[in-house]
């Protein structure tokens, strides 16, 4: 899959980072892409789940 | 009542009302208690009756809590969305935020149209601190959902007592580090209520502000930005207790110092009964384990919990933090505390009461089964644990 397409999703709270928006409250920048982001990024909405927890979605 | 159906896995149907539904009111108007108090003085000029709340909140809610049979239901899985999606449970949140603006207006006011006596005066700050603690437990439920205005609607409730950077602090930083010798918001076995409260007031601003600095500095922003969510709730306060020193007058001012210093204390308070002693053990990696059921103590005490907003389902609430607080759940085999968090407050301001009913407690626990090395123990306790305890 396309890097720049992937869509990771929490597996707990159901947040999804999708690397071609960002999070631009979060200050990630279009583009920025899931492996890219921080190691101990944590979910955005719950916080009880970190980058190696998130499911990557396969396209549809 | 409305009746949730939905169908199981099976394919049966399942029916589901939900018996407290009404009774939710009661967080809603909890903090109007004030008022109550303020009413009595007015009516027979006796100042005892600014008290009231105070034997609402540390004798009646106890008192029921232990006479109640506990509530171990849980609604089935199935309707949980349904339940979830019930807009009037959101809109009892939503009103309970200006009902903290009204009880502290109000415990101001009369404060300042009333000749007390210095305990009448010191009585009302009290109380209305005591109130504005519960606004922080609305400021909880609401700051942990996902929309926007929900988040806002805590900014507000929390710009009452002045503890805007709870949402950040507890969000990120208590739920990530729950449970473990790093977060300044789990008490340790062995630790006095007094002694945690120096540690976790201070170490809640230092971890939310550099929690806040950090993700704008992402942003490629100053601290000092509008966009700064504690600040936005910083300037709430400022506005709204300057405005009342200006309407009031100067000797509002002990008033304010009380009132919020006795609503972080309403905060420490929860935070030193919900994890007390509790720690997540490491894996082979050095990681600690993620947050299950039984690293929280829990309370299925029926009249603390519909005047909390369920808050004591709290095991539930830290395996699922964005989980609505009708919806949380009960489990088998919890820690379980002895009397919902009102009556536990009070055993936790005396600390060897304290130490006597939940050491045993806690050493108990299946999970533990005596092992000190599996308690989260206060430092400079620990020796004298071991030596309690027989254990090297």
């Amino acid at each position: 899959m396309n890097k720049l397409t992937a869509k990771h999703q929490c597996p707990e709270c159901l947040y999804i980072y999708d690397a071609k928006i960002g999070d631009e409250y979060e200050g990630y920048d279009p583009g920025t892409l899931f492996e890219d982001l921080p190691n101990d990024f944590s979910c955005p909405d719950c916080s009880v789940r970190f980058k190696i927890d998130f499911i990557e979605l396969s396209s549809i | 009542m409305t009746t949730y159906s939905a169908y199981s896995k099976t394919g049966s149907k399942i029916l589901y009302k939900d018996k407290k539904r009404w009774f939710w009111l009661l967080s809603s108007i909890f903090p109007l208690q004030a008022i109550a108090g303020i009413y009595g003085h007015h009516i027979t000029g006796n100042q005892l009756w600014l008290l009231l709340p105070l034997i609402f909140i540390y004798i009646l809610a106890p008192l029921l809590d232990f006479i109640l049979e506990e509530d171990t239901n849980n609604p089935p899985e199935e309707v949980t969305l349904l339940l979830n999606s019930d807009s009037y449970y959101r809109i009892l949140t939503y009103i309970a935020v200006p009902m903290h603006f009204i009880g502290l207006i109000a415990a101001a006011w009369w404060i300042s149209t009333n000749q007390l006596d210095w305990w009448g005066y010191l009585s009302l700050s009290i109380v209305a601190g005591n109130i504005s603690g519960l606004g922080i437990n609305t400021g909880h439920e609401l700051g942990h959902k996902k929309g926007k205005f929900e988040k806002n609607l805590a900014k507000l409730v929390l710009a009452v007592p002045f503890y805007g950077h709870f949402t950040i602090d507890h969000n990120q930083g208590h739920h990530r580090e729950v449970a473990t010798p790093m977060d300044g918001s789990s008490s340790r076995m062995g630790e006095s209520f007094y002694a945690f409260v120096c540690r976790e007031i201070p170490a809640a601003i230092t971890r939310s502000f550099g929690t806040e600095n950090i993700r704008l500095q992402r942003r490629k922003q100053d601290f000092l930005c509008f966009d700064n969510q504690i600040l936005q709730s910083y300037v709430i306060s400022t506005i709204l207790q300057g405005s009342i020193i200006v309407i009031f007058g100067l000797k509002i001012i002990p008033f304010l110092f009380i009132h919020n210093i006795f609503a972080w204390l309403q905060l420490s308070s929860a935070n030193y009964i919900e994890h007390y002693g509790l720690l997540r053990q490491k894996d082979e990696l050095d990681h600690y384990e993620r947050c299950k059921p039984h690293h929280s103590w829990n309370s299925n005490h029926v009249f603390s919990n519909l005047v909390l907003f369920h808050l004591q389902r709290h095991s539930d609430h830290h395996t699922h933090p964005t989980r609505r607080y009708q919806s949380l759940r009960n489990y088998d085999d919890l820690p379980s505390l002895p009397n919902g968090y009102l009556g536990c407050y009070l055993i936790a301001y005396i600390p060897w009461l304290w130490f006597y009913i939940m050491d045993k407690r806690l050493l108990k626990l299946s999970h533990i089964n005596g092992d000190l090395r599996k308690i989260n123990i206060h430092p400079a306790k620990k020796l004298t644990l071991m030596n309690k305890y027989q254990q090297t």
